[in-house]
């Protein structure tokens, strides 16, 4: 058998074995399991709401209007009588999609800016980290109530405010990524043989940096549900009666001084259980795909 | 260290013209027309065509920008039509009680945090270790809206603890005279221990809710850092000598391990600026973050704009000042 018959049996089997391992290593990983229950429990409530919702998310009903915890409606009812575990769960499609398209908004535009401003430099790339540091000096939330603000308020606004506000992690992220692998040999050997730069940046560096990018967007979705969900609550995301999880929680505000918590527990409940999954799997994947963080531990 | 922190001025004024820039662009970009806003929709031609004359709306948008550069410098923020004031006025009479619930957060998720994140390092793997873990995961995960709702209900409705979530002083106490403006500072300056008690209540559940994001991330910086310092060769030379264990940790390993703790503080003050807009709204603090709330609702865009501004060139200066006491920790890091 020949040195290349070789190769291209074991191939496969190398390729094979290395999946195998980062999908062992991450479930052998307590908590990143947790945080994947949490995820993938959400995303299932949300797909199957309409199914599995006990009462319409909006139809009010005065008769039952704040009522506690009943066999009826197991999580109780707000002010206008309407159904809270309803509402929460199909509160969870607006928050998983605030979360994806506003961590979809800083991806598409901040990674491919960190990547042009490491891998051209010089006065372009001056410029544009220059222009992150600037999106970088104003607090996130300031940042995005005051883009959500300009905008009117509304769901739109609210994802187009988280996405922007997190432009500038990913460009620094990549930028990072694409400065230490620019000087690799294979990215050398492919600008000698005449590859053109777009082929570099998305055929050669944006596949080797995807493992930093990954934590961050799973980290950058628990941070989106949180600041999409402080914009509800302070009236500039979406706009009541459709159900989300922040503006729920506004809606509760003025009972829980009456005593009427449910109104506030359970919405937040649910804001807190989702970030909780994305914050620990994005730990558990930083762990994984960090081989320093595994054999420290 | 001077010529240091004046270049650092200098590297700062790009920035902070990209500031202004963002905050002008993000004002230009609003719904409506702001002269219809001010006039009401059922103004006619003439009054909207005169308020946009004023307000320089006719003007071509790089004479906008000049203009509103101008009076920036002039301390003109604009007036804040709901109530009537002009922002500088509206942030002056507020500001102390955002700065008063600020610096409270801050004193308490040092006092709690940094002690936490000390024991949590040295008895690595305790029960304490692991409970300090736990509050961290909670403390980055629960909304700060939430965790205050939940105080109310908890301390105020149910149990009493605390006294209604109104305001600074409740009604029937004379706030102290004002010195700072800082009601628990001025009530003890001049010796008014009812007002100081009673301001001390109205503070500490909206501080705690402000503190308890910053307190767990702090923690756990403070945990990983000293972990960090205490496998270090010195320290092994420290206990070698046989110096007495807390001397090792509070003499040796802590000046060491605070310094990227410092950092973190430096950072989470942006947090705390977007947090005590929150706060301040839940428990009807009279802060300028329940003022921009206020303005939001009325959809006054003047004041958010002055206050995205401000925080986000307060935060620049926050984190220069964390630079520069560097210095003042680590004897080894000099200013070039």
């Amino acid at each position: 058998m020949s040195t290349a018959d070789v190769t291209i049996a074991t191939a496969p089997v190398k390729k094979r074995k290395r999946k195998k391992t980062f999908f062992t290593l991450l479930l052998s990983n307590r908590l990143a399991v947790i945080g994947l229950f949490f995820i993938v429990v959400w995303t299932l409530l949300a797909v199957v709401a309409p199914w599995i919702a006990p009462h319409s998310p909006t139809d009010t009903d005065t008769v039952s209007k704040l009522q506690g915890p009943t066999i009826q409606h197991w999580l109780g009812t707000d002010n206008y009588g309407r159904d809270i575990l309803s509402r929460i769960l199909y509160g969870a499609r607006i928050s998983i999609w605030t979360g994806l398209i506003g961590v979809g908004i800083s991806f598409i535009i901040g990674v491919p800016l960190g990547a042009i401003a490491a891998f051209y430099g010089g006065k372009l790339g001056n410029f544009i980290m220059r222009c992150m540091d600037v999106l970088l000096a104003f607090p996130s939330l300031i940042l995005a109530m005051a883009i959500a603000a300009s905008l009117g308020p509304g769901l739109i606004s609210a994802m187009i405010a988280v996405g922007i506000v997190g432009i500038p992690e990913f460009a620094r992220l990549m930028y990072g990524q694409t400065i230490t692998l620019k000087e690799k040999e294979f990215v050398e050997a492919s600008k000698a043989i005449g590859v053109k730069d777009s082929t570099i940046m998305f055929r050669h560096i944006f596949p080797n940096a995807l493992g930093p990018i990954l934590v961050h967007a799973t980290l950058g979705m628990g941070f989106a549900i949180l600041v999409a969900s402080s914009l509800s609550f302070l009236g500039l995301g979406i706009q009541p009666p459709t159900p989300e999880w922040g503006a729920m929680i506004s809606e509760g505000r003025e009972y829980i001084i009456t005593g009427e918590w449910w109104l506030v527990t359970f919405p937040g409940l649910a804001i807190a259980t989702s970030i909780l999954g994305f914050n620990l799997l994005g730990d558990g994947l930083r762990d994984v795909l960090d081989p320093r963080l595994r054999s420290s531990k | 260290m001077f010529g240091y922190i004046l270049r650092r001025l200098l590297y700062m004024i790009p920035g902070f013209i990209g500031i202004i820039l963002i905050t002008f662009v993000l004002s230009r970009v609003l719904p409506g027309d702001p002269a219809v806003m001010i006039a009401g929709e059922q103004a006619p031609p003439d009054v909207i065509a005169k308020i946009r004359v004023e307000l320089g709306l006719d003007q071509p948008i790089y004479i906008q920008f000049v203009d509103y550069v101008k009076k920036l410098f002039q301390g003109d923020f604009g007036t804040a039509w709901h109530t009537g004031h002009t922002v500088l006025q509206d942030f002056s009479s507020r500001l102390p009680a955002t700065v008063e619930l600020t610096l409270a957060s801050i004193f308490i998720a040092i006092l709690i945090a940094i002690p936490v994140g000390i024991i949590a390092a040295v008895k690595k793997e305790s029960i304490l270790d692991h409970i300090s873990r736990v509050f961290s995961l909670i403390g980055a995960c629960v909304p700060i809206f939430w965790l205050g709702l939940m105080f109310i209900f908890l301390f105020y409705s149910k149990w009493g603890f605390f006294p209604a979530p109104m305001g600074r002083i409740s009604d029937g106490i004379n706030p102290p005279t004002a010195i700072t403006g800082l009601y628990i500072l001025d009530s003890l300056l001049s010796g008014d221990m009812i007002a100081f008690k009673d301001s001390l209540m109205h503070l500490i559940l909206p501080a705690i809710c402000l503190s308890t994001g910053t307190m767990a991330i702090v923690a756990r910086m403070m945990r990983s850092s000293m972990l960090e310092v205490i496998g270090q060769d010195y320290i092994r030379t420290a206990r070698a000598k046989g110096m007495r264990e807390s001397k090792v940790i509070m003499k040796h390993a802590l000046s060491n391990a605070f310094i990227p703790t410092l950092t973190l503080l430096g950072l989470q003050f942006g947090f705390l600026i977007g947090g005590a807009v929150i706060t301040e709204t839940i428990f009807s603090w009279p802060g300028v973050g329940g003022y921009i709330t206020d303005s939001i609702l009325a959809t006054d865009y003047a004041p958010i704009q002055a206050f995205t501004l401000m925080s986000a060139i307060v935060f620049s200066i926050v984190n220069l000042i964390v630079d520069v006491l560097y210095g003042a920790l680590d004897p080894r890091i000099r200013y070039e």
